[in-house]
């Protein structure tokens, strides 16, 4: 009895630590964000003071506050009223992640219905390169996309990085794997009642498939907004560059600006983020399960 | 007669998608296997050439053994840190979707977002050795030795950590509780089901989250590059720098071997996540 009692005390400490240690390892991995945020309502001169030691300025080693003495919005404020440039940077992603969000949409939907619902001849092979495709670094295909967008005389331009984005097949992989789950006694009901088979995927598909269409809209959109590789290869032009690369020229001597364009790059995605986590887990979990 | 004209509806379905990726990347790809037995300016057939130059060029083997160094080591820590959250987590009641939420966070984060804040920490006087020194330990020159690689470690972990974690976690829930409860009857502990049911029963998420872990592995190149350009410390410098500076200087057929030969790695281990799903029932 003496021995089960301790056992309890035992496990609930032991439950307890757990728990604290996970806590204290969230806290960790969202320090970088909070980092972001504080940095953006810091006044310039607050920033100086604290990073001096990494600016060179000052001795000794950098500190921080995560709530600043003196909140401001001077910077933010700044960024967004007298810098022409970042909104040209901030269009130029927003631009470049919904075209590309919404070419996935119109070509990958319907591709993901046909692998799902039909057979046809020649599906394995198409469903292989797809999973290949899917799973290449971009490493791997940087010449080959740059050979094609050179003779199409679409390099530096916008096209250059949506295209090949638009027809990844990451999209088609996760939709595929929810469209699978629709079952297939709701198809044979519409069938029977003289649905044809574009009737069927708008009506039907298309609704019930939606949390896959969520998931991998927001994967991509992440993605997307996300990319550095593709425009440093395919933008030669600084006009036409997204913020991600926009941002690595800001130093550290310009801390104020760099947080506050640092935290307008962050925000879309949080918020996608905090509407969507379950979607995204979803999606995520997609790939680790058998269809 | 049905089921053709079935066949030909899926066809047209998959067809506009399928052309684009056949355009995009699929011919493209051939066309640089082609290309990775040429010379790059006259376009004559060289043979294996290409590839002897890559093979023998020490930038290549530098990038290459840093890129399998990093992945020896970071793969199998991300995978049992991960599985130790996974495992922890899915007992939490209290905050559990707050937890899970602020592990999966980084990946919403772009990684350009957070370059000033990586500047700060690793900085030679930054945040992280100003703790180090507060401890009374030595600085470490985080972005000029051999620490470098160790940055890119820990901002792999960092990225990473969340995603791999709900892998797992999808893993555990296939794992039905009456197994657990027939274990517990016949008087079965914690550590007991822990190692004679869950692992077992975990062995096929095992396969999966290592090669997709692996592949993730080479999105590393954007905190890499973001924190010290194009030209970064030795242990940092990974295949995907080799290819940018080879593409400064026009390299093509250099960039096409090599392209083969990483394409051809990475095609392996598709193979073996397969086959993984395949023995998955």
């Amino acid at each position: 009895m003496g021995r089960h009692l301790a056992g309890k005390v035992f496990g609930k400490c032991g439950k307890g630590a757990v728990w604290l240690v996970l806590v204290l390892m969230a806290v960790i991995v969202c320090f970088p964000v909070a980092f972001v945020v504080s940095g953006a309502f810091s006044a310039q001169w607050e920033l100086e003071q604290n990073l001096g030691p990494v600016l060179g300025s000052a001795e000794g080693m950098a500190r921080w506050s995560l709530l600043p003495l003196a909140p401001a919005f001077q910077s933010l404020v700044e960024l967004l009223m007298d810098s022409p440039q970042f909104f040209v940077m901030f269009w130029n992603s927003v631009k470049i992640s919904l075209s590309i969000l919404a070419g996935q949409m119109i070509f990958g939907i319907p591709a993901a219905w046909g692998l799902a619902r039909f057979s046809f001849p020649g599906k394995g092979i198409v469903q292989m390169i797809y999973l290949v495709l899917m799973l290449m670094p971009f490493q791997v295909l940087m010449l080959p996309e740059y050979i094609i967008l050179n003779g199409m005389g679409l390099l530096d331009t916008h096209l250059a990085v949506i295209l090949p984005a638009v027809f990844s097949t990451f999209p088609v992989f996760i939709m595929q794997r929810f469209f699978h789950g629709v079952p297939e006694a709701v198809l044979e009901a519409a069938r029977i009642d003289g649905a044809g088979n574009f009737q069927i995927f708008c009506s039907i598909g298309v609704p019930l498939g939606l949390p896959g269409i969520l998931s991998s809209g927001l994967l991509g959109f992440l993605e997307s907004w996300n990319m550095i590789e593709q425009p440093q290869t395919f933008l030669k032009t600084k006009a036409l560059w997204p913020l991600s690369l926009f941002l690595p020229e800001i130093g550290l001597e310009e801390a104020g600006m760099g947080f506050a364009a640092s935290l307008m790059m962050l925000v879309p995605a949080l918020l996608l983020f905090l509407c969507g986590q379950e979607y995204l887990e979803q999606g995520i979990a997609a790939a680790a399960v058998k269809e | 007669m049905r089921r053709r004209r079935n066949s030909l509806a899926g066809l047209l379905f998959l067809l506009p998608d399928f052309i684009g990726v056949l355009f995009f990347a699929l011919l493209p790809f051939f066309q640089a296997v082609v290309r990775s037995f040429q010379s790059a300016v006259t376009a004559r057939w060289v043979g294996l050439k290409n590839y002897r130059d890559v093979l023998g060029n020490s930038a290549f083997r530098l990038a290459a053994g840093n890129t399998m160094k990093f992945t020896a080591v970071c793969i199998p820590l991300l995978v049992l840190l991960s599985l130790a959250a996974a495992v922890c987590i899915q007992r939490v009641r209290l905050g559990k979707a707050a937890l899970k939420g602020a592990f999966l966070l980084p990946m919403a984060v772009p990684a350009a977002s957070v370059v000033l804040v990586w500047k700060v920490l690793f900085h030679s006087n930054g945040l992280i050795n100003g703790s180090l020194q507060r401890f009374g330990m030595e600085k470490i020159a985080w972005m000029s030795s051999d620490a470098a690689f160790w940055v890119l470690v820990i901002s792999y972990l960092w990225k990473n950590l969340g995603y791999d974690m709900i892998l797992w976690l999808a893993g555990l829930a296939g794992i039905s509780p009456e197994i657990y409860e027939a274990a517990r009857v016949d008087g079965a502990g914690e550590w007991k089901c822990f190692t004679k049911i869950t692992l077992p029963n975990l062995k096929p998420s095992l396969y999966t989250i290592t090669v997709l872990s692996f592949l993730n592995s080479f999105k590393v190149f954007r905190e890499a590059w973001l924190v010290a350009g194009d030209y970064p410390h030795q242990s940092m410098y990974l295949l995907q720098h080799l290819y940018n500076n080879w593409f400064r200087e026009l390299s093509f057929d250099r960039i096409a071997a090599t392209a083969v030969l990483n394409g051809g790695v990475v095609f392996l281990l598709i193979l073996f996540l397969q086959r993984a799903w395949d023995t998955e029932v």
